[in-house]
């Protein structure tokens, strides 16, 4: 898929997603070496964004699979589609073979699997799931196969791609993350987030983006209860220019700080300590 | 040292540091640098970073033992910019064998014009990194060194610091970078943090330096050793310093978060509720009658009242703190908090933790005005007396009492009847003790006597007061 770290830094840039070295070189071992990859670290860092820009940067379909608390197999591998068998077996004698390919219904686990094409499977939230789906994925990530009892073995023809995501609500167990390749997504460095923000936003001002960048670390080393997310500096940039702005002053951020600080009590703080005039909200 | 031996003996020492990896890891590493270009240091520590270690808190003791077994080549070094005015008093001594063959030795300039240069790097943010790594190297060379007898030295990061003084530039960078804009504002503070971490990098680059010329000299392993830091859900509560405290105050609210979510997973698995006979009949009907999928109403959550009763002394002061801070950002989880600190006396605590409070702000205020001292030696008989008779009705047969303490009374009274009585008629009681298992009942401490009345628990760091709230919730 790729020949070094430097080359995925460049075919990701080509698709708007800035990357780093740890990105780029853990993007590039878990082709190299045919693992999944996990990818932590707090919400709005870009990390479902990364999965996206590995499956456009590769020209590979992307086939996600959101988890939430409750999610089974029956909504992430396959399922018999009941209704249609019910009606087949009331139209016609009882000795049909219900158990075939057109009363299955894919799921997006299986979905990656059956793809012959270059695929890129994201498996979003991983932590909100139940443990049993993380063995029902374990099965699944360490021989790239699954057994229908009615149908049999299904192998991968072509191994997907895969990136797991989790904002740690829960930790995963050792098992899945010894399988997995570890990346750990950060804040990113002033730096690179006005290159983020300048990607995103192309038509604001380099100085202001810079000021963003700068305001937005500032707010970072407060003690917040939800720091500002790299999605949330982006926004405020979006608000700066619809709101015709060109400075980044007292005034405007105490005006528009709803935008990156989403509790009453750090808008407070933030205002507090940074010194602004007591106004918005 | 070749390289499958420095692989070797790396991933021995991160295990000697705590960190599982396991042997198909390090196979795994070893796969990652056939494919990577391994003059890249970057994508080195990169690479071992992907396939070693898993957790956040595990990355700190990584980054410093990856400096350790993979120093950087030293180049780069300050001192080639020409027209510097130079000062005659050079560094004396001999040179140890620093690395790097052939490099050229840092002319001596002076140190006004070191902390000049400094100012601009720290003032050029992560794009001066490199620099200004190289910098610390360099300054280590010459400031770092003191002798330690006939051909042996020290390294040392404070004599270094002392020279330079990173934080007493501050100021004059401020001059110039607010260049007359109005002080104390927003761009102040913006520029002040913006310092702050380059003094920071500063410090942390002269200190990594500083290890690894004392791993040349005396062997990597005995320095790795000491270089490692506990991560901080292992941190001991009662080493804590302020620098620690403050970061697992950052770490409040995330840990708040992913503990309140674990507990919610908990409950909704413990227990479905009953069968929700009207939807499963209505479903049914789209299967002809056949029940196929069937449908409960949600359960009700079981929520403790909680009323903790804590040790605010100096004592046990960062591990109350924490506790305290915890469970109030866990609140939603709990039917009703209240909390109460005491010294040789007690006082009601909850109002300092009003919701949408600022933590630091609480704990502030907390110290100044509440009422918990008398003559200022803990007491717990005392304080349990006075809990007794005046907050008594606020323990009921749903409560859950949480005590934290470390049970050193000053050899006092302990009034374990006062105590039975209360965890009587609570719910559930326990109690949490900072102090490790076998300091109990030495000196003033009489643990295991109050142990007989309240079941006791050693909670010395935020994993084990994460795993303890798990059981409570």
């Amino acid at each position: 898929m790729f020949d070094s770290p430097a080359e995925v830094t460049e075919r990701l840039a080509a698709v708007d997603y800035l990357s780093d070295d740890a990105i780029s070189t853990s993007v590039f071992l878990a082709a190299a070496l045919g693992k999944p990859l996990l990818v932590e670290g707090p919400a709005g860092v870009g990390k479902t964004q990364l999965a996206k820009a590995v499956a456009r940067a590769t020209g590979s379909q992307l086939v996600r699979l959101q988890c939430y608390e409750g999610l089974d197999e029956a909504r992430a591998l396959y399922e018999w589609n009941y209704k249609k068998q019910l009606l087949r077996i009331q139209a016609t004698s009882a000795d049909d073979d219900i158990f075939t390919e057109e009363f299955l219904l894919e799921r997006p686990l299986l979905k990656a699997l059956r793809a012959g094409t270059p695929t890129v499977l994201l498996i979003d939230e991983t932590d909100k799931a139940d443990v049993e789906v993380e063995g029902l994925l374990l099965e699944l990530l360490s021989d790239f196969q699954v057994t229908i009892p009615e149908l049999g073995t299904v192998t991968a023809t072509r191994r997907p791609y895969v990136v797991l995501t989790s904002n740690a609500t829960r930790e995963l167990s050792e098992a899945l993350k010894r399988r997995c390749l570890y990346l750990h997504i950060e804040y990113p460095t002033p730096e690179r987030e006005r290159d983020i923000v300048l990607s995103q936003v192309p038509t604001l001002r380099s100085d202001l983006a810079e000021q963003l960048a700068r305001t937005v670390a500032t707010l970072r080393a407060l003690e917040l209860k939800k720091a500002p997310s790299v999605a949330e500096t982006v926004d405020w940039a979006n608000t700066l220019l619809a709101l015709g702005r060109e400075e980044l002053d007292e005034a405007t951020v105490a005006g528009t700080l709803g935008v990156v600080l989403k509790h009453a009590s750090d808008q407070t703080r933030a205002v507090k300590e940074l010194g602004l005039p007591s106004a918005g909200g | 040292m070749s390289l499958v031996d420095r692989h070797v003996g790396f991933v021995h020492a991160l295990r000697e540091a705590g960190l599982p990896v396991s042997l198909a890891e390090g196979l795994d590493a070893a796969r990652a640098l056939r494919v990577i270009d391994l003059a890249e240091r970057g994508s080195l520590r990169a690479a071992y970073a992907a396939t070693l270690v898993k957790r956040p808190g595990h990355r700190a003791a990584f980054d410093v033992l990856f400096d350790l077994w993979f120093p950087p080549a030293t180049t780069g070094l300050y001192g080639e910019r020409p027209g510097e005015p130079r000062e005659t008093a050079g560094r004396p001594g001999p040179h140890g064998d620093t690395g790097g063959p052939g490099r050229p030795d840092p002319e001596p300039a002076g140190r006004d014009e070191l902390r000049a240069h400094l100012a601009r790097l720290l003032m050029g943010g992560a794009d001066a990194d490199a620099e200004l790594r190289g910098f610390a190297r360099a300054m280590v060379e010459r400031f770092g060194r003191q002798e330690a007898g006939p051909g042996r030295q020290n390294w040392f990061s404070y004599s270094v610091l002392r020279a330079l003084s990173p934080e007493t530039l501050m100021a004059g960078i401020l001059r110039e970078v607010l260049a007359g804009r109005e002080r104390g504002g927003l761009a102040e503070k913006s520029a002040r943090q913006w310092v702050n971490d380059g003094i920071r990098r500063f410090e942390e680059a002269v200190a990594a330096d500083v290890r690894r010329r004392i791993a040349e000299d005396s062997g990597v392993e005995r320095i790795a050793r000491s270089a490692v830091r506990p991560p901080l859900d292992q941190l001991d509560f009662l080493r804590a310093t302020r620098g620690d405290l403050a970061r697992l105050r950052r770490e409040v609210h995330p840990l708040a978060r992913r503990l309140a979510a674990r507990l919610t997973i908990r409950q909704r698995r413990g227990r479905r509720g009953r069968l929700d006979f009207r939807r499963t009949m209505r479903a049914s009907l789209q299967t002809g009658g056949v029940p196929l999928t069937t449908h409960f109403r949600p359960p009700r959550p079981h929520r403790p009242e909680l009323v903790i009763l804590c040790d605010t002394s100096d004592s046990v002061s960062s591990f109350a703190h924490f506790t305290l801070l915890l469970t109030y950002a866990l609140r939603e989880q709990f039917a009703k908090v209240r909390a109460f600190g005491f010294v040789d006396t007690v006082d009601e605590i909850s109002r300092f933790f009003q919701p949408g409070v600022d933590v630091v702000d609480a704990m502030t205020r907390l110290a100044e005005e509440a009422d918990m001292v008398r003559f200022g030696r803990t007491d717990y008989g005392h304080a349990l007396e006075r809990f007794a008779e005046r907050y008594g009705d606020a323990i009921g047969p749903k409560t859950s009492l949480l005590i934290l303490g470390d049970a050193r009374s000053n050899y006092r009274p302990p009034a374990l009847d006062v105590l039975g009585s209360l965890a009587g008629r609570a719910r559930h009681a326990y109690w949490l003790n900072p102090e490790p298992r076998r300091q109990w009942d030495t000196g003033d401490s009489v643990a295991s006597a109050y142990a007989t009345v309240v079941p006791m628990s050693e909670c010395r760091n935020v994993a084990q007061l994460t795993a303890f709230i798990e059981r409570l919730g």
